[in-house]
């Protein structure tokens, strides 16, 4: 008998559920996660807007860390391989992951990418999301830290019309400070704001990948997150025992 | 739009219990979508009317259970309001999102032949 609505239908049968529905790719991403911290890869999801400076930032990265730490990265992309191919030229190894129509990357996805990049033999694995604001905030894939590049040409009122994608952030990077000359209508306080009203423990790194500045911070964000993961991650010895 | 690979992972997660059950087609599906989940109803509900075709849920209802977003403070629980610099004005801690970030499936209504 149907006892929700009473319709008197003797064959209705509710079924409590409660369950994630994307509960699929948190399996997928816990899965990707334990690869990634029993390998002691430092993980970022990159994320920000199309044109927001993901990929110079990448470069920049490529260029400090040059010769001191090994890097490997993955560009998801609609359509083309041109961020992996400036990676690879800028000394990334790198792998695309052409999406198609999908707006986003997926654990899974990710998983595949991970089949033919030299990822195990790195510091740090950057994951290049697909461009796009909206659609993966929503999905994990296994990360250590989110990483958001915001330019500042793209308005100061990104954060707010944003929420979601800011609230998964544990870094914004401030990208193309250099243009901050020629915008006297961008107020960096107002991005800020934004970002307090958005991000619980807003962190907010101010960029330049044309003239390196900020980059020095960056690395060092970048650095002391690995410290912090390696500390939480089993030690080869325990995780035999 | 990622809302079409939502509504796939719902189908799909609602296609299994109804098999698991026997069940002959599914009446009613009920979801919670948080006001912070990146997923927007409308768009999600069009999905759906896509998606569902030549499915057990074919002539399903999708009800969606809209979820508020609630920011607390981390040590004292109180609130901190949507809109304000999401910091406790008491204990000066980091808030943290309460409640509207649920993307979730709460009950499946479905048709079971008498056995």
């Amino acid at each position: 008998m149907c006892e929700t609505c009473g319709c008197g239908d003797p064959d209705l049968v509710p079924i409590e559920v409660h369950e994630a529905i994307l509960s699929e790719n948190e399996r997928g991403a816990r899965h990707n996660r334990e690869h990634f911290t029993e390998q002691r890869v430092l993980v970022v999801n990159l994320m920000g807007s199309p044109g927001s400076g993901k990929t110079a930032i990448l470069e920049a990265t490529a260029g400090a860390l040059a010769g001191k730490r090994r890097l490997s990265a993955m560009s998801g992309d609609l359509a083309t391989d041109n961020d992996a191919n400036r990676l690879e030229a800028a000394g990334i190894p790198s792998r695309s992951i052409t999406t198609g129509s999908a707006c986003h990357l997926d654990a899974k996805l990710v998983h595949e990418g991970l089949h033919d990049l030299p990822w195990r033999q790195t510091d740090f694995l950057f994951i290049e999301n697909v461009g796009n604001l909206v659609c993966p905030a929503v999905y994990d894939l296994g990360q250590a830290v989110n990483v958001v590049a915001l330019s500042v040409t793209e308005g100061e009122d990104k954060p707010l019309k944003y929420p979601v994608m800011f609230r998964k952030a544990d870094l914004v990077l401030l990208t193309k400070v250099d243009l901050l000359p020629h915008l006297p209508q961008v107020d960096v306080a107002v991005i800020e704001d934004g970002l307090a009203r958005t991000m619980p423990e807003p962190a907010i790194i101010q960029v330049s990948a044309i003239n390196g500045e900020g980059i020095d911070r960056w690395i060092e964000w970048l650095e002391g997150k690995r410290v912090a993961a390696l500390s939480e991650a089993p030690t080869e010895e325990r995780a035999e025992a | 739009m990622h809302e079409y690979s939502i509504v796939s992972a719902l189908l799909a997660r609602v296609e299994a219990e109804a098999r698991a059950h026997g069940a002959l087609r599914v009446h009613r599906i009920r979801v919670q979508i948080g006001e912070l989940s990146g997923v927007e109803k409308e768009l999600l509900e069009s999905a759906y009317e896509l998606a569902r075709e030549r499915t057990l849920c074919e002539e399903a209802e999708l009800e969606i259970v809209a979820v508020e977003a609630r920011w607390a403070c981390r040590s004292c629980e109180c609130e901190v309001p949507k809109g304000a610099v999401l910091r406790c004005p008491i204990c000066d801690r980091p808030a943290t999102l309460a409640e509207g970030d649920e993307i979730i499936l709460e009950r499946v209504e479905m048709e079971v032949p008498d056995v």
